[in-house]
């Protein structure tokens, strides 16, 4: 009986999460979806641009695009955000003057998810069928034309559930910034929580992180789930009876 | 008269290897202005190779490509193309742009026709197949049947010379081959320059002009279609015969 006492006040204790569960959605929260929303939109940008140079006729983008991805893949989270956030910090001091952790902390996490949504962007775009490309050309578009109008745009809605895997991903992520040093007001929920427990002494301030972590991965799991079964099934196309086939070309001789 | 600002096709001498594999061993093949030319021969022949060639969708190892009696190897293959237009036995139709989006995609972007202005040409050409009421719906909403005569109106949007047509019904269920035939003969009839590849003996006999019989990556025996079906000459030719009627 003790034990089970002693479990539920460590993992459970609710004056405990009840004090930090304020802080961790007016500051935590924000600052949480700041980091990973705007590193996840320049990971597309990043990403794209990997992925074209990932399908380039030339040789010379295609072998950046490859090592890039593979060095960024490769390594641990915790290492690059150390790597990028420690090493240019005093550069960016120098520079700007200004100490804030952020701009480093996205760049790290844009370098990590930008190698993943370059390999997402180039399966799909890979996944479209050639005859798309041909069509697109004998119409008498350029290469260049013919991808961005018909060939991206279709490998694009194909990997949008892949995309959203990130985003989940990034969120988690995230909460490894604190090691770059946050002020207060920088904090984001996983420091929240981290912070709240090591002054009390007890994990229920982790828990209530965690919670607030998993009420915004799960549903977009769902909506993976949903977009995925979506695909597969396809909005599926009522195929109609080709109506009017008898009434065009009163020319049929066949 | 036509009703089509049709041009003569002339494809001299091509020859076209993928790797060692000697595809097009000298093919020739004329088509004057305004007529209907179809190819038939047996499956790997080189038939879609030759129409790609023609359009430089792949550029042939040697030879040359005549439009209206010029060359056209040395122009821009991407205007060159916007000259020829070409329909898929797959169709091919871009299927995250609406039906009518697909036929004006080429006049907004190539020929920069204001939006408005593209659309209205579109839906013309639409009506033109007979699937105007169509326009706004997504193409894998649409039968093989209506998705192959939308690729027709894609490709008459651009108004060119010469029309390909690459099996344009083998993908077709049967009973929705017809109302593409008719459509293909029509065109014919209105005296558009047309190469044909195709299975379709009915339409190769009746329709077309000129039957050119290819195999091997050569040009067996070509002519008008009486001589190829009622006097075949040469062996191979009474063989596939034979075998496809
Ligand atoms: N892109 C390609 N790369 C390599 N070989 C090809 C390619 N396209 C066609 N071939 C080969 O060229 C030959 C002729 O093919 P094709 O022109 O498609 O014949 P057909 O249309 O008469 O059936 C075949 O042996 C085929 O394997
Ligand atoms: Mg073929």
């Amino acid at each position: 009986m003790d034990v089970l006492q002693q479990l539920l006040k460590t993992f459970f204790d609710w004056q405990a999460m009840g004090e930090v569960i304020p802080q961790m959605l007016t500051v935590g929260l924000p600052n949480t979806l700041i980091l990973a929303v705007s590193s996840g939109i320049l990971g597309c940008i990043l990403g794209l641009v990997l992925a074209v140079m990932g399908i380039s006729r030339n040789a010379v983008p295609r072998w950046i695009a490859r090592i890039y991805t593979d060095v960024f893949r490769g390594l641990p989270a915790i290492l690059t955000i150390l790597l990028i956030g420690l090493g240019f910090g005093p550069v960016i001091r120098l520079l700007t003057g200004s100490t804030n952790p952020f701009p480093l902390g996205i760049a790290a996490l844009t370098l990590m998810a930008g190698a993943y949504i370059g390999e997402i962007f180039r399966s799909g775009i890979q996944s479209v069928d050639k005859g798309q490309l041909e069509a697109s050309r004998a119409l008498g578009f350029s290469y260049t034309s013919s991808m961005v109008l018909v060939v991206i745009p279709q490998g694009i809605r194909r990997v949008l559930p892949a995309l959203v895997n990130q985003l989940i991903a990034l969120i988690k992520d995230s909460s490894l910034i604190y090691l770059l040093g946050l002020l207060s007001s920088q904090r984001e929920i996983f420091r929240i929580g981290n912070d709240a427990a090591a002054n009390t002494g007890n994990l229920s301030p982790l828990v209530a992180a965690g919670v607030l972590y998993l009420i915004l991965t799960i549903p977009l799991t769902h909506v993976v789930n949903f977009m995925d079964k979506r695909m597969r099934e396809g909005k599926r196309a009522r195929i109609e009876p080709d109506d009017v086939a008898g009434v065009v070309g009163k020319g049929a001789q066949t | 008269m036509s009703e089509f600002k049709s041009g003569s096709l002339t494809a001299k001498n091509i020859h076209l290897a993928f790797g060692s594999n000697k595809v097009l061993r000298g093919i020739d093949l004329h088509v004057p202005q305004g007529t209907t030319a179809s190819v038939i021969g047996p499956s790997g022949s080189g038939k879609s190779t030759l129409l790609r060639v023609m359009n430089r969708l792949i550029e042939p190892d040697q030879g040359d490509i005549l439009l209206d009696g010029r060359s056209v190897l040395a122009d821009n293959p991407d205007e060159l193309r916007r000259r020829i237009g070409m329909v898929f036995q797959q169709f091919n139709l871009f299927p995250h742009k609406s039906v009518v989006d697909n036929v004006s995609l080429s006049l907004n972007k190539l020929r920069k026709m204001p939006k408005d202005q593209a659309r209205a040409k579109a839906l013309e050409q639409l009506d033109m197949v007979g699937l105007k009421q169509k326009a706004d719906a997504r193409p894998g909403n649409l039968s093989g049947g209506q998705q192959q005569r939308v690729a027709i109106a894609r490709a008459l949007a651009m108004e060119p010379e010469v029309m390909f047509f690459d099996e344009a019904t083998s993908a077709l269920d049967p009973e929705l081959v017809k109302g593409v035939l008719s459509l293909m003969t029509d065109l014919s009839k209105g005296g558009m320059t047309m190469v044909v590849v195709t299975h379709e003996m009915g339409f190769s006999r009746n329709v077309s002009d000129t039957v050119t019989f290819m195999d091997g990556g050569v040009v067996v025996e070509t002519g008008s279609p009486d001589e190829l079906f009622s006097a075949p000459k040469t062996d191979r030719l009474k063989g596939f015969l034979s075998d496809v009627l």
